[in-house]
């Protein structure tokens, strides 16, 4: 941190100041003049919140998929796949049991367990070859998009919420004054918070996972360099199918996430496939602090656009990704 | 290179005997939205094809009907890229084509450079389509965006008392269609639009356009369909929205009122207007839905057809009844086909449809509010029938061009 001040003094103080805008937009009042030019703070708010929260959703499908990358350089692109699948499984899981956290466990095994599968019985077989195991992770996403098709139909699921998480909660935000003086606090969706927190956690899991633990050091050391790793005597193989179980059964929970404040149709498996390659690609291949800075990046721009530029919000996400690719093509945060 | 020769006599047999045996056929070219956002749609068109053929039989004098299916996105250059394989790959003689506002006009573009061949519009309602320099082999049986809104404005704004309502709306053609047939009845009748906001088509996540809705209109009216009126179902219900609903013809259609979960409920008491009403009493539409529903078991459709399913069923139905009124004959680039589509007159299942000069249909609209039968399901009850609804909407047709084409902006809201 001050070695990047020391290093960027512009840029920290440009970063500096745009942090302070955007706190006092958000905690200030603002003035009739500000509402006039720019619209209700109430809707700049909850665009903010937007933003973030669907950040939640796609750091939860973009980490698995940069992880996988990561430590195998495989880069699946049956990802999006990994997510509808276990969408569907949490559906089947809740309006069965009608609980809807036994469908996030369920959902996270059922879809690590594919994982598994496909490691052990595809990708180990073509280790190395990228271009090789690419073309059959875009086949595979082929054939897994037409058998959830056949077996769920063309119908738009959505996963119950529970009752406990409908309906929204005052926030200590606020976004008007009325005339009495009271004032107006912002109302915003439990649900979508609740999934912001657990994603957050997530997030902090993984990172103190592989940042504290033994496994977390081999896996990173995995990603520097794979071929010493194995020859130190670390069962590799193992690791990879370890991983692998990880990242899909991260896109398996992300699955029923998505169900749960979104929907799940046919189309959503490329959707959240674009969506993590865009997001590992503005925060960088393999970085899961780049995967969540990408992700609330991504996120942002697609709430804020949809509010303040809606016609050309769909351009702004491609926007970044492009300036990224342009200015910094390793990424945000990645370390080469 | 004895068995090469030997290879191509036997292709070129095989390919004789194929034109042969074709000669007994008509090649017949469906597309649908089976991929994306509308998927629902495009598979429940589907059905209500199907119905159509399970009741009218495939047979055309002593010609047998061939069907090609080809699947779509809703964007206009998956539509055109369907047709274009259906000809040039599939060589079939009739389209049955395309499901979306955007994908009717491009087919429509399409449709002037092939005159020789007869294109049946399956269910898209963009007015674009048929009013805008129309192509003279496309035929359009069912109503635009448009005139799927009659009826509604004036019952808004009378028996529910909305004065000033906010629309939310796809942005594409169609939902520009039916805004444009909404405000020029409500604001001719006194109400205000007071918010047009549009969203992409495939748009997820809906938590910032709820944020933005007004909060001092007297009802928001949804133009949405698919996955997106879904999603913003869910999500509307998650922001806890309590304000009055109007829906477009697509939102208030079984697509959305069978959807899994319980946002749908959100429309109980919406009012509504479409090409159909899911609990009309009429006997050809009773006879209709009871066929639909034989045709596939439960679990497979919806408790009853949608608008899509409804529109394919009488498109088809024209088709088959203009080539059967000709016996099959395609000679001299289709014209007697074309002759036989432009008169005929359809006792569809919603109503009876003729065609007017620019070979758009003049039908029956709707007026419907939704309800809950009780068990959980939700249909569409009829309030008011409103018979012989034109392209112009009962305008001067003078005065319809001054309005302008249906946009994000047009028309204003004034009385015209």
């Amino acid at each position: 941190m001050t070695r990047f001040i020391e290093r960027h003094p512009v840029w920290a103080l440009i970063v500096i100041i745009a942090v302070a805008v955007l706190l006092w937009l958000v905690f200030a009042i603002w003035p009739p003049g500000l509402e006039a030019a720019v619209g209700r703070k109430r809707v700049f708010l909850n665009a903010i919140l937007n933003g973030i929260t669907l950040g939640g959703l796609y750091f939860l499908v973009a980490s698995g998929f940069t992880l996988i990358f990561g430590l195998m350089r495989n880069v699946n692109l049956a990802h999006g796949s990994l997510y509808l699948f276990g969408g569907y499984i949490g559906y089947a899981i809740s309006t069965w049991t009608g609980s809807w956290i036994l469908s996030f466990i369920v959902a996270f095994i059922g879809v690590a367990l594919l994982g598994v599968l496909l490691q052990i019985v595809v990708f180990r077989r073509m280790e190395g070859q990228d271009l090789r195991q690419t073309m059959v992770t875009i086949g595979l996403s082929i054939v897994f998009a037409d058998l959830m098709l056949w077996v769920f139909g063309g119908d738009f699921y959505q996963v119950q919420t529970p009752s406990w998480l409908i309906g929204p909660v005052p926030l200590p935000l606020i976004t008007a004054v009325k005339s009495s003086g009271e004032p107006v606090y912002l109302q915003y969706p439990l649900v979508r918070l609740v999934i912001f927190v657990a994603s957050v956690v997530i997030g902090i899991a993984m990172w103190l996972a592989l940042n504290r633990t033994r496994i977390g050091m081999i896996v990173r050391a995995g990603v520097d360099d794979r071929d010493i790793l194995a020859a130190t005597g670390v069962r590799i193989q193992l690791v990879f199918v370890l991983v692998f179980a990880l990242g899909a059964g991260l896109a398996g929970i992300a699955g029923v996430v998505g169900g749960t404040f979104q929907s799940l149709s046919p189309g959503e498996d490329t959707r959240f496939l674009l969506a993590s390659l865009v997001v590992v690609i503005v925060g960088g291949m393999g970085s899961i602090p780049g995967a969540a800075l990408g992700a609330v990046i991504i996120g942002l721009a697609e709430q804020l656009g949809s509010v303040y530029i809606p016609t050309y919000a769909i351009v702004v996400t491609f926007l970044i990704m492009v300036l990224v690719l342009a200015l910094r093509p390793q990424g945000l945060l990645a370390r080469r | 290179m004895l068995k090469g020769s030997v290879g191509l006599i036997a292709l070129g047999s095989l390919l004789l005997s194929g034109t042969a045996f074709a000669q007994e056929k008509i090649k017949v070219g469906v597309t649908a939205t089976l991929e994306g956002t509308y998927t629902v749609l495009g598979e429940d068109g589907i059905r209500g094809f199907q119905t159509a053929l399970n009741v009218l039989g495939k047979k055309v004098g002593d010609k047998e009907l061939e069907f090609v299916i080809a699947s779509t996105d809703a964007t206009p250059d998956s539509a055109v890229r369907a047709v274009r394989k259906l000809i040039e790959q599939d060589k079939v003689q009739i389209l049955l084509s395309p499901l979306s506002g955007d994908e009717g006009i491009a087919v429509k573009n399409f449709a002037k450079t092939h005159p020789e061949l007869t294109f049946v519009n399956a269910a898209s309602g963009a007015q674009e389509t048929t009013y805008v320099d129309p192509s003279p082999n496309f035929f359009r049986y069912n109503m635009d965006g448009a005139q799927w809104q009659v009826g509604l404005g004036k019952y808004a704004y009378e028996t529910k008392g909305y004065r000033k309502i906010a629309t939310v709306g796809e942005d594409y053609s169609f939902i520009y269609t039916q805004v444009f047939g909404l405000v020029l009845e409500f604001c001719g009748a006194g109400g205000q639009v007071t918010n047009r906001q549009w969203v992409p088509l495939g748009t997820k996540d809906f938590a910032s356009v709820i944020a933005a809705l007004p909060d001092d209109v007297d009802a928001i009216y949804l133009g949405l369909g698919g996955a997106d009126a879904v999603n913003f179902l869910n999500q509307y219900q998650q922001a806890g929205g309590k304000a009055h609903l109007m829906g477009g013809s697509i939102m208030i259609d079984q697509t959305i009122l069978s959807s899994k979960g319980n946002a749908k409920n959100a429309l109980i008491g919406t009012i509504a207007a479409s090409g159909q009403a899911d609990t009309w009493e009429d006997p050809g539409w009773q006879k209709f839905v009871k066929d639909y529903q034989d045709s596939f078991p439960p679990n497979k459709r919806f408790p009853s057809p949608s608008l899509l399913a409804t529109n394919y069923y009488g498109s088809t139905m024209a088709l088959i009844l203009g080539l059967r009124q000709v016996n099959g004959d395609l000679s001299n680039n289709q014209a007697k086909l074309k002759d036989a589509l432009a008169k005929i007159e359809i006792d569809a299942p919603n109503g009876k449809i003729k065609l007017d000069s620019n070979r758009q249909a003049i039908g029956t609209n709707f007026v419907t509010e939704v309800v809950d039968d009780g068990k959980g399901a939700l249909f569409s009850k009829v309030v008011k029938v409103i018979p012989n609804v034109n392209q112009t909407l009962g305008y001067d047709p003078a005065v319809f061009a001054k309005i302008g084409l249906p946009s994000r902006t047009v028309p204003e809201c004034k009385k015209y």
